[in-house]
């Protein structure tokens, strides 16, 4: 660079500072760029819930619920908060990469609203679900599903699901925050989800369970949730399903929002 | 007073554990001026300028840069600053231009303003031909390059650069020592640190040089030199086996420890003045000792750090 066009670059008058709203919304962006640039992610999203939803329907479809077709109805709901709960752990890894790389420490340096690159991980977790819950519903609806409460159901249903990786997303960014390798987030991410989304009601009847895991499976929030996208979607879901299901996304954000903050701008 | 001071730190102090990273550093840099961190790896540069970027809270001590509390005030201190990491901090997946212009949008730029100055800057940095190609297939000194316009989005009061060309080839840290004047002249204060002792005596008007988190010289190159003393003694050994004793006999002469060249022949030494040369480079004739070479001149920033730590650079390095 040159006197001259040091000058110039240097001249420009600064705008105004702009809006935490307008941050976020920019960090939203760079999470869209992301889909586009790195297309393989996209794989991953596609491709493990159109195996786990033709492997569990037609594998163990007849043997849990008499025939794959009735099997689907229960099972299509189950499967999208199976889906949405594991897409969580991406902003997590992404999230740990940018920390280990340094890409934060600039966030961190810019007189912006702290919690804006967070929202920008959020909208990329949003995209997320949507794309593989369409994928979902799609292969389901092919396959023979159908949603008994229509349209109205379906989409309250995928805010439940939206509320939910919200939830989710908080304990991922946070595990993020803490672990600087990637593969340490994934790793750590699935040992705590594993067992929430396995003792549960997505893929069986808890009927079968033993009482001790029973009265666990009865609480675990996966099967709350489950309730009520199902109720939702099938029809018959009571307020106090969707009550009781928004409780744990509630309690998570209420609790890892500011923990969040309280960690990245620890210095 | 401190009003004419880009940055002025009191007694800063950060510890890791039992390590005291930073050990009690005073600095006071006037505006405008190219200022340079000198130290090994691992004394404390890094987290020194962490500290007055306000990415890291001092553990005791005092600063301000451009008239604001870094402990009290960060965000003023962070409109006033920008600082480009030791490690490029870039979204590695996006394009070049798309990493300007998501920091122009983070500034308040809008729209069309937002891709226009990034353009300029790519344009400013030589970036133009890479601006849509993904930053990961970027060259070491093409990353330094926009990891540095990245921190110039709008013109910080300072400018801290962290080892802005460690691993770089000689041509392109020729060309990142060409930006950082062009800046300079422009009226950015730059506060940069490097291991090159070369590169803090092409480039910086003062010099700070510090060694395990504590500042051990300060002044401008000439003053750093001038504190070590003049006069230093340069001799190559024909005889390599003869070497420690050749360094035996000027210890003795001069007073002075004498620094090994690391391809080993070559010593150096603080000599004083010319008579006091003479005498001991006779007295490594009389030994028979032969001497292939010598001259007496002014210590390069090499010999300064020597002197003023009695270590070598490189060992230090090694130890890491
Ligand atoms: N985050 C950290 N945790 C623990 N020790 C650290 C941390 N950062 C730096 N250190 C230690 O502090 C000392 C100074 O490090 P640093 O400031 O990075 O030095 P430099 O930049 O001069 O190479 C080193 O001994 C280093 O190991
Ligand atoms: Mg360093």
């Amino acid at each position: 660079m040159n006197d001259a066009s040091s000058a110039v670059l240097l001249g420009v008058a600064r705008p105004a500072k702009p809006s935490g709203f307008s941050n976020a919304l920019v960090f939203g962006w760079r999470a869209a760029l992301k889909f586009r640039y790195v297309p393989e992610q996209m794989f991953d999203l596609v491709m493990t819930p159109i195996m786990f939803t033709l492997l569990f329907t037609f594998v163990f479809g007849g043997a849990l619920a008499g025939s794959p077709a009735q099997y689907l109805q229960v099972f299509i709901p189950g499967i999208l908060v199976q889906t949405v709960s594991f897409n969580a752990v991406y902003s997590g890894m992404g999230l740990s990469a940018d920390l280990s790389k340094g890409l934060f420490d600039r966030f961190r340096s810019l007189p912006i609203w702290p919690l804006s690159p967070f929202a920008g991980l959020m909208v990329g977790d949003v995209l997320r679900h949507l794309i593989a819950g369409a994928i979902i519903l799609s292969i389901g609806l092919a396959l023979g599903y159908r949603p008994g409460a229509g349209l109205f159901g379906v989409v309250a249903a995928f805010l439940m699901l939206l509320a939910m990786g919200f939830g989710m997303g908080w304990i991922f960014i946070v595990l993020g925050l803490l672990i600087r390798t990637p593969m340490t987030v994934m790793t750590a991410g699935f040992a705590f989800l594993f067992p929430l989304v396995f003792a549960s009601n997505i893929m069986v009847d808890p009927a079968t369970m033993p009482d001790w895991l029973r009265a666990f499976v009865n609480v675990n929030p996966v099967t709350l949730m489950t309730t009520a996208v199902r109720g939702l979607m099938n029809g018959g879901a009571t307020s106090a399903d969707v009550l009781m299901a928004l409780i744990a996304p509630a309690l998570l954000t209420a609790v890892m929002a500011p923990l969040t903050l309280w960690l990245y701008l620890r210095r | 007073m401190s009003d004419q001071l880009a940055i002025a730190a009191r007694g800063l102090i950060k510890r890791f554990g039992e390590v005291s990273a930073v050990d009690g550093i005073d600095l006071d840099v006037p505006r405008g001026m190219i200022f340079a961190i000198l130290g090994p790896n691992g004394a404390g540069k890094t987290t020194l300028m962490r500290m007055l970027a306000t990415l890291s809270r001092p553990d005791g001590g005092s600063a301000t840069v451009m008239g604001h509390d870094v402990i009290s005030a960060p965000a003023s201190v962070r409109a006033a600053i920008a600082m480009t990491g030791q490690f490029a901090s870039l979204d590695e997946d996006l394009t070049g231009r798309d990493n300007l212009v998501l920091l122009a949008r983070l500034w308040g730029f809008r729209g069309h303003g937002a891709k226009k100055r990034a353009d300029d800057l790519l344009a400013a940095f030589e970036l133009t031909d890479a601006a849509t190609r993904q930053v990961k297939d970027y060259s070491g000194g093409m990353r330094r390059r926009l990891d540095i316009a990245a921190s110039l989005v709008v013109t910080p009061g300072v400018l801290f650069l962290d080892e802005p060309t460690t691993g770089l080839d000689p041509s392109a840290r020729q060309s990142v020592w060409k930006m950082i004047r062009g800046l300079a002249n422009a009226g950015v204060t730059i506060l940069l640190t490097t291991q090159y002792l070369e590169e803090a005596d092409q480039l910086a008007a003062r010099i700070a040089v510090i060694d395990r988190g504590k500042k051990i010289a300060e002044g401008t190159s000439r003053e750093l030199k001038a504190q070590v003393g003049s006069g230093f003694l340069h001799v190559h050994i024909a005889d390599q086996g003869r070497i420690d004793d050749a360094a035996t006999v000027l210890e003795q002469h001069l007073g002075h420890s004498v620094r090994r060249s690391a391809e080993g022949g070559a010593l150096a030494v603080v000599a004083g003045s010319s008579a006091a040369a003479a005498k001991a480079v006779a007295a490594l004739t009389a030994q028979g000792i032969e001497v292939s070479d010598f001259a007496l001149g002014s210590p390069s920033l090499d010999e300064v750090f020597f002197s003023l730590t009695g270590r070598e650079r490189a060992e230090e390095e090694q130890k890491q």
